[in-house]
């Protein structure tokens, strides 16, 4: 009975994970083209299409984090400390991305805008950079010891096939706010950035590509799984046609669709990598008896249990409200006294 | 310094840093739903205006909050791993509950608390404004709880799990409902509630000090007023149930709040001192049995004091009675201020005593340094211990971080908070000398067809 429930979380864990890379991921897009707009106008819609929700994306982080605290213990404590210095960036990266929003618009001078401008840049790409590097990592495997503590050190964590996933993470991301961004603007930014949606496309399906190359060559217990069950397969060949989809949908400007095929690879590529792990969520390369597990990392039945009771209690209505805000907030931007 | 003492100094730092920040939020988050509810009541566009520029003020401490405790959240895992491994079955659930039910409503709604104003109808916003402000008191609670099972802890048993002791829950609502739990979050929200009714105290009473948005000020020092007395006065009677508390539960921790050394005597207090742990004197006024009455009625009442204890399992003295003594001075001037002001509102004559409203301009920082030595108490006065009795610290370190990794991020949080200090207080003053009035105007004029959504932009 007790082990349905680690399945359980592993699923919930995947789905908070995935809402979180959806909507921080067009977040990080936004903030990785608010350099190329010059114009200050357009730079203040560019960060209020993300105005409203940017703070609430970011929770699915916060929340995905105390959920595997909570779900699996032994993983965030390994992963937490054994990753110390990514997550220290991230920090870094994240608060300054955050406050760089808040504080931006709250003075005129060109400085101070330029200054706030550059590390929403920074950050954003950081973030994406960091959080593509940590996925890559979990992928690739790291080095465990018995007791499931981090031995690998700190270059071990800039191996190559780490750094290929964390920039094809930024190009995701990139694409994705283009998207998003195509969605809230009008006229000519919005022919503009149609343009950069194209290229982002180009450049992610070039990493995508690199990345799953990369993948068969070196991660042959990601692709095990998938050999013993064909059937997995289906969300491989769903991934590229979503992908192929895309470019599709931005040529008949129907934006919202092209905007959902993004969403939908991006849930792929993280059931993909989901798939090729299970049941290790922390894969021990150099000893795979090493590894951590949904059943020897977890937390007690009867926690998982109670932890399912608040998620059924609680996501409902989280769900029911995020929505009313994004859909109170559709449509194109619209500047008032509020903006940010 | 070893990664145990670094990572002592990191959390006590980012979590000083952050602790200024969510009781302000919490505060006024009260504060601005009693506004709109007079607004809604009235009609009168003080109070409309009064709602509008502390949702202002607001964003920024509840954004700083956001940023700072996102890092809180990630140092369990990043510094205290072993603690993480041994506790995460009990400590992981309230700390994913305060995201499902706190940080999502929270941020979800100050969407529309800070973006819809003309979007949603006034209702809509109020309803909006109550559930932001709930959303940060369901915050405190959970935090509350998970912190308040590591003083007292409850509902759970030590299991062998991969061969190593973890604590696992056995009565979630034990957990939950430890015996430290409630009597700390009333005292947490009390004090989060003063917060933020010294903030609007003081900018009220600063702008009647200089003739400035004067019907404004009035309004927002009155308001404040009824709040901060009731705060205070209560926040006394809850600091009495939490030494109770204390007393009955972590004995050593109360001995140290009043450097009471005799392992089983009658004990006094001081209402200041010095306290010299070799000689297991205070040095500075005394009075006997005054402990022993508030913990038993009875003077003559015997009290454990530090002696019960073996050395190793003390917390350090000095340190734990300086800051609790500090926290109740500033508690009892809190008191007497907020008195002196509703006295002399009923005389009618408050707002010629520019003496009494220029304490309140800088009785902001009271409350705000109250909470930190408050925590500062709670926490220390629990060491050596990481959860009460069960695991030390020293257990608790993450095995696998460097040193020097930490020294790095300490140096790296010590560089941003105090650039973040810095802005926070420069915007913040920023706001304040704007005022209410043109706080809708401080963004630069915005081109009409940007506004219509015609994207013909002047680029």
């Amino acid at each position: 009975m007790h082990h349905e429930l680690n399945v359980v979380w592993f699923v919930l864990l995947g789905i908070l994970f995935a809402g979180y890379a959806i909507l921080d991921g067009f977040d990080f897009g936004v903030g990785m083209l608010h350099l190329l707009v010059k114009d200050d106008a357009e730079r203040r819609l560019l960060l209020n299409s993300i105005g409203p929700v940017w703070d609430g994306n970011e929770v699915w982080l916060v929340t995905g984090g105390g959920a595997m605290f909570a779900a699996f213990p032994n993983v965030y404590a390994s992963l937490f400390s054994g990753f110390y210095p990514v997550f220290m960036l991230l920090l870094l990266a994240l608060i300054f991305r955050g406050v760089s929003i808040e504080f931006r618009s709250r003075e005129p001078m060109r400085w101070w805008r330029n200054l706030w401008d550059t590390n929403f840049f920074i950050g954003s790409i950081l973030a994406a950079l960091l959080l593509g590097a940590f996925a890559g990592n979990m992928a690739y495997g790291v080095a465990l010891n018995s007791h499931g503590n981090y031995i690998g050190g700190f270059w071990a964590l800039l191996n190559p096939y780490a750094l290929l996933v964390g920039i094809t993470t930024v190009a995701l991301f990139m694409m994705h706010g283009s998207i998003y961004l195509v969605m809230k603007t009008e006229g000519d930014l919005h022919d503009r950035l149609r343009g950069w949606v194209n290229n982002s496309i180009i450049f992610f399906i070039i990493c995508y590509a690199t990345t799953t190359m990369a993948t068969l060559l070196y991660d042959r217990h990601l692709t095990s799984e998938i050999r013993k069950h064909p059937v997995f397969f289906i969300v491989a060949i769903l991934n590229m046609l979503a992908i192929a989809n895309i470019p599709r949908e931005i040529f008949h400007k129907r934006d919202f669709r092209a905007f959902l095929s993004s969403c939908f690879s991006i849930v792929a590529l993280l059931s993909l990598l989901a798939i090729g792990l299970f049941p290790n969520i922390v894969y021990a390369r150099n000893n795979p008896a090493n590894s951590l597990t949904i059943y020897n990392a977890s937390s007690s039945p009867y926690t998982l249990k109670i932890m399912c009771i608040i998620a059924l209690i609680g996501m409902p209505i989280v769900l029911a409200y995020t929505t009313y805000v994004y859909w109170l907030f559709r449509g194109k931007v619209r500047m008032d006294g509020h903006s940010y | 310094m070893n990664t145990l003492w670094l990572s002592r100094v990191q959390f006590g730092l980012t979590i000083s840093f952050h602790y200024l920040f969510p009781p302000l939020s919490i505060g006024l988050g009260v504060m601005m739903v009693t506004m709109e509810a007079m607004y809604l009541k009235t009609r009168n566009k003080v109070y409309e205006s009064m709602a509008r520029f502390w949702t202002k003020i607001f964003a920024l401490t509840f954004g700083l909050g956001v940023a700072t405790g996102i890092v809180m959240e990630f140092e369990f895992g990043t510094n205290w791993a072993n603690y993480s491994r041994f506790v995460g079955d009990v400590f992981g659930a309230p700390l994913a509950s305060e995201g499902i039910f706190a940080f999502f409503l929270e941020s979800g709604f100050l969407a529309i608390l800070l973006f819809g104003w003309d979007r949603v109808g006034p209702k809509t916003h109020f309803f909006s404004t109550i559930m932001v402000a709930f959303g940060s008191i369901f915050s405190a609670l959970w935090i509350n709880v998970a912190n308040s099972w590591m003083q007292t802890p409850a509902g759970f048993h030590l299991v062998l799990h991969n061969g190593v002791l973890r604590a696992q829950i056995t009565n979630f609502w034990q957990v939950v409902f430890n015996p430290s739990t409630m009597d700390r979050l009333v005292h947490v929200l009390l004090g989060a509630l003063l917060s933020g009714a010294f903030l609007v105290l003081s900018v009220g009473a600063y702008y009647v000090l200089k003739r400035r948005h004067e019907d404004f000020g009035r309004r927002c020092v009155k308001m404040a007023l009824i709040l901060a007395v009731v705060g205070a006065v209560a926040q006394l009677v809850s600091g009495d149930f939490n030494a109770k508390m204390v007393g009955k539960y972590q004995p050593a921790k109360l001995a140290a709040f009043e450097g009471h050394f005799p392992a089983d005597a009658p004990a006094g207090m001081s209402p200041f001192g010095w306290v010299d742990s070799k000689t297991q004197t205070v040095y500075g006024p005394r009075i006997p049995g005054m402990l022993s009455w508030l913990m038993y009625y009875n003077t003559k009442a015997p009290v454990i004091g530090l002696d019960h204890f073996p050395p190793a399992l003390r917390p350090p003295v000095n340190p734990v009675f300086q800051s609790y003594h500090a926290m109740v001075a500033i508690g009892m001037a809190l008191i007497l201020i907020s008195l002196l002001g509703i006295f002399y509102w009923w005389r009618g004559t408050l707002f010629q005593k520019r003496w009494l409203l220029w304490i309140f301009v800088v009785s902001v920082v009271g409350p705000e340094l109250a909470n930190e030595l408050g925590w500062f108490s709670a926490e220390v006065g629990r060491q050596p211990w990481i959860v009460y009795g069960i695991m030390k610290t020293s257990q608790a370190v993450s095995p696998d971080v460097a040193a020097g990794e930490v020294l790095a991020s300490i140096i790296m949080f010590g560089i941003m908070y105090v650039l973040l200090g810095s802005l926070f207080i420069f915007l913040m003053n920023r706001k304040i000398q704007q005022g209410p009035e043109e706080a809708a105007a401080v963004q630069p004029p915005i081109p009409p067809h940007v506004v219509e959504g015609h994207g013909r932009l002047n680029a």
